[in-house]
């Protein structure tokens, strides 16, 4: 397929398509299938067959639309209505509606700062499109930026333009994206790989799950067009088995494309070819540090390796390779399409574009959100999250995970960027952000995360292995008021540790969730072990 | 030869010495006489990097780096001795001495165990984190070999002299963090692997008493490795 | 100068420690010339004194009493020594831990046993759940490794010790030795 014919093709699904006088988009991603959103979609199907309406009625599956608190949610067309919490029972007051008054005891507000404060690249597409047809994804600009990059830009080019862009790796540590491309498309070597890091596994993050469930050609065109810049054929989705659904999109998604010959060998009748396999992860969250990834996909065990050499050098089977995250990738195709600069524009001054957010716990609106980057944490908790439930008060906001920290009341106006994070002691990281209020204990928190490192440790390296165990063994002593000055003492030691000595990003950071903590919320620690209280009331003391 | 061979000089605790490129730190360390710990890394074996000991802090990095499979640069300045090092390596010892139950007292390799000697060349005199105290069992199936988890510091050398030198594979690793456990075949008990040749290679390279032959008194334990580079040696020269 | 005040403790440890002091033979001679044993296995007194300037303790923490005995020596003691492998690493005694108390007490006392099998409940000391090293317990000021410390070490210890110096242990014994 030629770039023109690309064009045609998107024209005529736009054309061809009967319009229907209405159409009902009911999301189907996890968050809304799991509250039933597949068979509110079933009873909305029967309600138009037996009102005979299937010629002026469609139901449309479609990914995720941001407010998960509230599904399954839907979204009314052209009656812009959006409904929340809809169960099978509303499906007949919902058709019966279509075109006149909304049912109002559904109606989701679209004017709420949820929605409005949003900015939307990655997810641009999720909500809008239904996610296993290609015709969707082209009819809006999909694969032009593909084309674009095989008719009349060199390699070089499109590194250029992500370099411009200021793009930077959305799987948490923020290296600049356009130097990692450049760095593998500079290294030798007769083959190179490209791979697209999905082993998500942060508790409570979801950000790449959603883009894969609700947009999976945006991260299959951004895999190809780094491979166009990197000089690769080859490309690996290392996705985790216990997204079923993604993986299954990714499937359909996988042959879609290349039956149009946008993946595969002649990608649109240019000399450049790009197959794309996916491997799926066993459920390591190792697996996500880049060495550990492709020691897997060997078929070795999910081990880190230290670096250098980095993966960009010495990758997958001891060839260059390029491991960028599925955000990361979901960010080309917009970049190639509106220019650099125009990424360039939005975000601060070096943290460019926006960045994906699962926003979840003591907030009102819990759910996902792409937020430009700079916007403060209090627009996003108050404004975006509507602020904490239950006339509760805010605490603190954990980010990065396992690897991340919590964020006390004094820093709610910083900007969200990179740098900013880092100062105050926590990290970006791929994007879970957990709202804490006065009923979360400081140390449980920092416990919780300590026993999933010890769990996910892989056990290689001493500092990491027996080092978080040790840790938490020490902080399961404190929460149970057993522990005296001596064991915190102690504890701070194995933090300075674990931190430096560690082989891989895992233990090096493993300590971060009980530094961030010891540093803003030091008192809490000090009631367990000397007063024997939990301030927060949720530890329990054994005497 | 296709290349010439470059050499390199860099600084070692303020010594100048020098290297062939493609050496690592600690192979230029100790061909000068400078003493750098290690248990996870053995001659003749693939470098790993998993023990910790040989870190060691280079000038304008940032990080520590293990000096076994960090390779030496122009002009690179490496301190090995640091009073921080020093702290660190003696707190990897004693996670590794808190992890199992490593009772030397009763151990068949008292006296020539190198986790136990590098306690005292470090100056390690206690654990000042809590014993564990695992439950660990110890498979004596093996018609000549015991393997006793309870000893076993996770070097995998046994895992990589099998894999990469005697060519059966037989050891690996299964389990996750501190459940991590060397097992022969897909975890039978070694008396019953069909890949075990019996060379012994493995109970000659494990530096405690967790894989010790069977039928000998414990001063005649010692662990014969003088062919690990020999064998190497040839290999690369056939080559 | 006034003597020093020495004592002596022994918990769940098999004595070879106290007899490694015994061989220091002659020079105990050297050793009681700066110093007063005022308390020990080895002499018949019942009450651990008041202010005693250095307490070598042998043994792990394994039971009630010794718990109870090891936190007043504690108290009593300026500088208390973990005296060999038991006390500073629970060595042999600990070796019962992964076990547990009861799988322990049923094979000493019932299964291996023919005649009238029971667990004692009286006179002898519960155990505690695990044998602890000295240290986990109360503070530690010196540790003397070795299974037993040798005559040597013992008494270059003492030395430094009675002469107001910390001995640097790791060049003299090792776990084990």
């Amino acid at each position: 397929m030629t770039p023109e014919e690309l064009r045609k093709l998107a024209e005529s699904q736009e054309e061809a398509r009967p319009e229907p006088r209405h159409r009902i988009k009911i999301c189907v991603a996890a968050g809304c299938l799991s509250a039933g959103s597949d068979r509110v979609r079933e009873a909305l199907q029967n309600e138009i067959t037996q009102r005979r309406l299937e010629g002026e009625c469609e139901v449309k599956g479609v990914g995720c639309l941001g407010l998960c608190t509230a599904g399954p949610l839907m979204l009314v067309e052209p009656d812009g209505v959006m409904y929340q919490n809809v169960t099978e029972t509303d499906a007949a007051d919902i058709v019966q509606s279509l075109g006149k008054k909304p049912v109002e005891r559904l109606v989701c507000p679209a004017d709420m700062s949820f929605f409005t404060k949003q900015y939307k690249i990655v997810l641009e597409n999720s909500g809008v499109i239904d996610p296993e047809k290609i015709e969707d994804y082209i009819a809006r600009d999909g694969y032009t930026a593909l084309a674009r990059v095989l008719e009349d830009m060199s390699p070089q080019d499109v590194i250029d333009e992500i370099t411009r862009s200021g793009l930077r790796g959305r799987g948490g540590a923020g290296y600049p994206t356009g130097l990692k491309w450049s760095t593998v498309a500079k290294a030798g070597g007769s083959r190179k790989f490209v791979i697209c890091n999905a082993d998500e596994g942060d508790p409570g993050a979801f950000m790449d799950r959603s883009v894969l469930e609700s947009d999976p050609h945006r991260v299959l065109e951004g895999m190809a067009i780094a491979a166009y810049a990197v000089g690769a054929s080859q490309g690996y989705l290392y996705v985790r088995a216990e997204y079923p659904l993604a993986v299954k999109r990714l499937r359909t998604a996988i042959r879609q494309a290349e039956r149009l010959g946008l993946l595969g060998n002649n990608i649109c009748g240019t000399t450049f070819s790009f197959h794309v396999d996916i491997r799926l992860g066993a459920g390591a969250f190792v697996c996500g540090e880049e060495t550990a990834l492709i020691a897997s996909i060997e078929g070795k065990r999910g081990q880190p390796r230290p670096r250098p050499p980095y993966p960009a050098e010495y990758g997958l089977w001891g060839y260059p390779t390029l491991i960028n995250n599925v955000e990361t990738f979901a960010n080309v195709a917009p970049i190639i399409r509106n220019g650099g600069d125009w990424f360039a524009s939005i975000g601060t001054e070096k943290s460019k574009g926006t960045k994906v957010f699962a926003l979840a716990g003591r907030v009102k609106n819990t759910g996902l959100i792409e937020v430009p980057m700079g916007i403060t944490l209090r627009e996003i908790i108050f404004d975006i999250g509507g602020g904490i439930p239950d006339g509760h008060q805010f605490k603190a906001v954990q980010t990065g995970g396992p690897s991340g920290g919590c964020i006390p009341e004094q820093y709610l106006d910083m900007p969200v960027d990179y740098e900013s994070l880092a100062k105050v002691g926590s990290i970006m990281g791929s994007g879970g952000m957990i709202v804490m209020d006065e009923t979360s204990c400081m140390v449980d928190v920092a416990k919780f995360f300590m026993d999933f490192c010890v769990s996910e440790s892989c056990g290689k390296c001493v500092p990491c292995r027996v080092g978080t165990a040790q840790m938490y063994h020490l902080l399961d002593k404190i929460t149970s008021g057993q522990a005296t000055m001596d064991d915190l003492a102690l504890l701070e030691e194995l933090c300075d540790m674990v931190k430096y000595t560690s082989l891989c990003g895992l233990g090096q950071t493993a300590p971060n969730p009980v530094l961030s903590t010891l540093q803003y919320f030091r008192d809490e620690y000090i009631a367990h072990i000397v007063d024997k209280q939990c301030p927060a009331g949720v530890c329990q003391m054994r005497h | 030869m296709n290349q010439p061979v470059r050499v390199k000089t860099l600084k070692i605790d303020g010594r100048d010495v020098s290297g062939r490129e493609d050496e690592t730190i600690l192979e230029v360390a100790r061909q000068n006489g400078i003493f750098i710990p290690t248990l996870c890394n053995l001659e003749g074996l693939t470098p790993i990097g998993a023990c910790r000991l040989c870190l060691v802090e280079i000038k304008g990095v940032s990080r520590l780096l293990p000096a076994c499979v960090t390779r030496v640069e122009e002009g690179m300045e490496v301190y090995t001795q640091s009073e921080r090092l020093q702290k660190y390596r003696r707190m990897v010892l004693e996670l590794l001495f808190s992890e199992r139950n490593h009772i030397c007292s009763v151990c068949v390799v008292n006296g020539h165990c190198e986790l136990q000697s590098m306690a005292q060349i470090l100056g390690m005199t206690h654990v000042s984190v809590p014993y564990r105290f695992p439950r660990l069992p110890v498979d004596a199936s093996h018609e000549r070999f015991v393997v006793d988890h309870n000893r076993c510091i996770l070097c995998t050398r046994c895992v990589r002299v099998c894999d990469e030198i005697e060519g059966a594979h037989t050891w690996d690793v299964m389990g996750r963090g501190i459940d991590s456990r060397v097992i022969t075949d897909l975890n039978q008990p070694w008396g019953e692997s069909e890949t075990c040749t019996s060379c012994g290679k493995c109970v000659n390279v494990c530096p405690t008493g967790a894989l010790f032959e069977k039928g000998k008194p414990v001063s005649e334990r010692l662990k014969k490795r003088q062919f690990l580079p020999y064998l190497t040696m040839m290999r690369e020269e056939r080559r | 100068m006034s003597k020093k005040r020495i004592a002596t403790v022994w918990l769940d440890g098999c004595s070879g420690c106290h007899m490694s002091f015994l061989d220091m033979d002659e020079r105990l001679v050297e050793v009681f010339q700066q110093a007063d044993l005022v308390y020990s296995p080895l002499v018949d007194l019942k009450e651990f004194p008041e202010e005693v300037d250095i307490t070598l303790v042998e043994g792990a923490v394994s039971s009630e009493e010794d718990l109870h005995k090891i936190r007043m020596v504690r108290e009593r003691t300026k500088i208390l020594v973990a005296f060999g492998d038991c006390a500073v690493t629970g060595n042999v005694p600990s070796m019962r831990n992964p076990f547990g108390t009861n799988a322990v007490l049923q094979r000493a006392y019932l299964e291996n046993v023919t005649l009238h099998p029971q667990v004692p409940r009286e006179v002898i000391p519960a155990l505690i759940e695990k044998a602890r090293p000295v240290h986990e317990v109360v503070k530690v000021d010196v540790f003397i490794p070795g299974c037993p410390p040798s005559a040597e070490t013992i008494f270059l210890a003492l030395s430094d010790l009675l002469a107001d110096r910390m001995p640097d242990m790791a060049k003299l014994t090792r776990f084990g030795a």
